[in-house]
């Protein structure tokens, strides 16, 4: 079975962790990789693993992709570029698949509504936020036991998994989670935090999910929900753990999570750009086996 | 030490740090009262925020009983000469809530950070200098970074347009000297032109004195709070520091006698419960632990039978920063299951 050929845009760390799953598929291919900077690390890693390589960005790709036949990408530079990574790639006829915060495209969690997603035959997917990936299937998990008045998520990742972009526009991170917990959790109003933590050695990723429900929760259906939806995201992100809960009290809901990543090129405490790369995989391989099936088209 | 004849501007906190022993329930007219006899005293500045700052209104830290908005429009027109801070911790809240806050009419927006992430402030920081508001960087839980570390970090949130940083023993864990180290570091760092503030906590007993060591070493601004209202054992109460600022000759324009009836005539009267130094508080100071923990750890502790102290402890192991209150019932839950006890 020839497998879908992709892009991955952005060398950094998301791109680079990425590649690597890539290249375990059965169902993409990664052909080149893209950067801006000719010694970054992801680029020699690529070379190194048979990819093609640009350091001239996105204009470096597109015009080889219709004579290398890539039908997807994937986006992990930066919200402010993607908008042009976009269009360009699009252009060429690829599915992209946006792991920046931009939110041009609908937001999509693989264990929750990827396949109403790949049925709406979207041309651009976006990942939501790390911590949107790892809360998100949580407030669902409650929401579709029962209705959801409010719900609030605590991220808290390591220092060093928290790089510049986010960084430097950490109200993206909250607002877009907020957004993504309300659209895609299920719950009437959504809340997000994050916290970053310092210590040395750096912490595993952790997230505190709280729902409040309309009504008094059923605990049994929310247990049971809970366990099935842990189950359903390990399929492709092992390190995904309940920790504690669901914990009841009165109309709250607590659920307490550790995401440890597979360490492929970032670090296992790094769960929260593990979770990234692995649901974006995860989206990027459910759309190929569609468009091999000629079920999808850009 | 000889602080005779220097001028500080000090920075009242009960109704802001003092929303966490109030659990964020203060009332409208609670806080016109207290911020009108503090505008009568002389106080030059008072911060008007949940206790986490603009946003923080949430499950994890407890819902506020109006919203930051409807405090602030509640005070501002109602002072005279006092002007009103809020606070904002870049993850919780954002340039929306900032963008509120100035259009409220504060004077000063300080933004808060833990003491080695000061670049996720650039963009609040820039936003607030930009509106042109009195714009403060706050570095939290100071004892946790050296003071070469701490002036790195307060040099980033300058080039972002902070013109005061403070060092924030959010812990109540230093002690005099780590303070006169850290704050010399700044004013010798730092450009002539950027003040430098210290904001304590009593956790160990040594607010004022940790506040004289800051100013003995260049601080220009203290925060204090009438009656110490504050999260853990409270902040440097206010009438005590204005006391020793007098006997001291330090110039703080706040009159005492009115600054002891804002502490006993309405703020004790108030109180959920004694701000103290109890041995939860203490340990707080002792662990190094993030002072607003305290009341999360004590409900805690009763919910699953255990000791708060133990909780913080443990806490303090972890390494916890601001804002991880969603740590402790979780940490709770573990201590309660190793013991057996669920």
């Amino acid at each position: 079975m020839e497998r879908v050929r992709c892009a991955i845009i952005g060398s950094g760390n998301i791109g680079t962790d990425l590649m690597y799953k890539a290249l375990r598929s059965a169902e993409i291919e990664p052909v080149w990789m893209v950067g801006i900077d000719p010694d970054s690390d992801g680029l020699a890693r690529a070379r190194s693993h048979g990819l093609k390589t640009t350091h001239e960005g996105v204009d470096g790709l597109i015009t080889h992709m219709r004579a290398d036949n890539i039908r997807m990408a994937f986006d992990a530079t930066s919200a402010y570029a993607h908008a042009e990574n976009s269009r360009k790639v699009i252009e060429q006829g690829a599915v992209m698949i946006d792991l920046t915060p931009a939110a041009i495209g609908p937001y999509c969690v693989p264990s929750v509504n990827l396949a109403a997603q790949i049925a709406l035959g979207a041309s651009n997917l976006n990942m939501v936020t790390c911590g949107g990936q790892a809360t998100i299937p949580m407030v669902y998990a409650v929401s579709r036991v029962q209705p959801v008045d409010y719900g609030e998520i605590i991220a808290t990742v390591s220092s060093r998994s928290a790089g510049p972009g986010t960084r430097a526009n950490i109200d993206e991170f909250t607002r877009t989670t907020a957004t993504g917990v309300e659209r895609v959790g299920g719950a009437k109003r959504g809340k997000a935090i994050i916290i970053i933590n310092p210590a040395d050695p750096p912490i595993i990723m952790r997230d505190t999910i709280h729902c409040l429900t309309e009504t008094e929760p059923d605990q049994e259906a929310i247990r049971a929900s809970v366990a099935a939806m842990v189950a359903d995201v390990q399929k492709y992100v092992p390190g995904y753990q309940l920790k504690n809960g669901p914990v009841f009290d009165g109309r709250r809901v607590s659920i307490f999570l550790e995401v440890a990543g597979l360490g492929d090129y970032l670090p296992t405490y790094a769960g929260n750009l593990d979770i990234m790369t692995a649901s974006a995989l995860r989206t990027g391989e459910l759309i190929a086996a569609e468009l091999r099936a000629g079920r999808y088209s850009v | 030490m000889n602080l005779q004849g220097k001028k500080i501007t000090l920075h009242e906190m009960s109704l802001r740090d003092g929303m966490h022993p109030q659990r964020h329930q203060i009332t409208l007219d609670q806080m016109i009262a207290i911020a009108t006899a503090c505008d009568e005293a002389g106080m030059p500045l008072i911060e008007v925020t949940h206790g986490d700052g603009l946003g923080g209104s949430s499950v994890n830290y407890g819902f506020g009983l109006h919203s930051d908005e409807e405090y602030l429009r509640a005070v501002i027109p109602r002072m005279k000469q006092m002007k009103v801070s809020a606070l904002l911790l870049p993850g919780i809240g954002t340039v929306e809530h900032l963008r509120m806050a100035v259009d409220c009419g504060v004077h000063c927006i300080r933004v808060a950070t833990h003491c080695t992430e000061a670049d996720v402030s650039a963009q609040h920081i820039k936003l607030a200098s930009k509106l042109g508001v009195d714009t403060v960087g706050f570095l939290m839980m100071a004892h946790m970074n050296t003071p070469d570390g701490l002036l790195h970090q307060a040099k980033l949130m300058e080039s972002y347009g902070a013109t005061t940083i403070y060092i924030t023993d959010s812990a109540g864990y230093l002690l005099p000297h780590d303070v006169t180290a850290r704050i010399t570091a700044l004013r010798e760092g730092l450009q002539a032109g950027t003040a430098i503030g210290f904001h304590g906590h009593h956790n160990m007993g040594m607010s004022i004195a940790n506040s004289l060591a800051a100013v003995d070493a260049g601080a220009e601004r203290i925060d204090v709070a009438c009656a110490g209202l504050g999260a853990g054992a409270g902040n440097t109460p206010t009438e005590a520091f204005v006391a020793v600022a007098n006997r001291m000759g330090i110039e703080t324009g706040v009159d005492l006698y009115k600054v002891m009836d804002v502490a006993e005539d309405l703020i004790v009267p108030m109180m959920n419960q004694m701000v103290r130094v109890d041995r939860d508080a203490l340990v707080l100071g002792y662990a190094g632990v993030y002072s607003s923990f305290l009341l999360f750890a004590k409900r805690a502790a009763i919910r699953y039978g255990l000791s708060a102290r133990d909780i913080l402890m443990e806490m303090g192991r972890r390494k916890t920063v601001g804002g991880q209150e969603d740590m402790i019932e979780d940490v709770a839950l573990d201590m309660a299951r190793e013991r057996g006890l669920i």
